[in-house]
């Protein structure tokens, strides 16, 4: 399962996917397309998009849903967890790491 | 050459006319019958009387579902109308019920917006380019 996440981030356009997405959830695939090329000055497929959002959803960090005609992406970022669990993050909220 | 006119296939042409004349604004050009109860249905921009007129088509023929309910499904406009100001344009529409799939968006020099037409297409909005 971890698989996947590792692979699903390793890729810098799905990152910048995820960006997008964190930005704005409940994209359609054109308005990612048109964030991908006028934004980053991607040029990329729609195809390929689409390619790039299956594995994204297949690691779970996009879902998809319809309303009515229309699809939309949505950002999850719950399976990053996983990364955090396996090597936890020390608690750098304390006090005196706050201090400049 | 130039673009006298395009076409946009519309589930109801009666209902067509009202959106895009009472909702977005455009006027009736050209309204001749054609064949039992198609019309052939035209509007332009009140700003451009004369311009590239927008034939609402009639939808019936089989290619059309496929094709409209797939790019729909993926949020792809099918037609590009220019605003002076995207976000303005937004709001008015929203106000009369209008359902958008992409709200106003900056991308570096364009502002685009996408609505859905109630007549079965994706519509973008963007500024005019400079």
């Amino acid at each position: 399962m971890a698989a996947d996440l590792f692979k699903a981030l390793a890729d810098p356009t799905r990152r910048t996917i995820l960006d997008e997405l964190a930005e704005k959830s409940g994209q359609t695939l054109f308005e990612i397309c048109s964030r991908l090329s006028m934004k980053h000055r991607l040029s990329i497929s729609r195809q390929a998009v689409s390619q790039h959002l299956a594995v994204l959803e297949e690691a779970g960090l996009v879902e998809t849903r319809r309303e009515g005609r229309y699809k939309f992406h949505d950002l999850n970022t719950a399976p990053l967890r996983q990364i955090t669990e396996r090597w936890p993050v020390p608690d750098t909220s304390g006090p005196e790491q706050s201090i400049p | 050459m130039k673009i006298h006119l395009t076409s946009i296939f519309v589930d109801d042409q009666a209902k067509a006319l009202r959106f895009y004349t009472e909702v977005l604004g455009f006027v009736k050009k050209h309204d001749v019958p054609v064949g039992e109860k198609d019309r052939w249905l035209t509007v332009v921009s009140p700003e451009d009387p004369e311009g590239t007129e927008l034939l609402l088509e009639p939808a019936g023929h089989p290619a059309v579902a496929p094709y409209r309910d797939t790019l729909v499904n993926d949020g792809i406009p099918l037609a590009q109308f220019a605003v002076d100001d995207v976000r303005a344009e937004y709001e008015r529409l929203r106000g009369l019920g209008v359902r958008f799939t992409q709200e106003p968006l900056e991308m570096g020099p364009v502002t685009t917006a996408v609505f859905d037409d109630t007549c079965g297409n994706l519509i973008q909005i963007a500024t005019k380019p400079q």
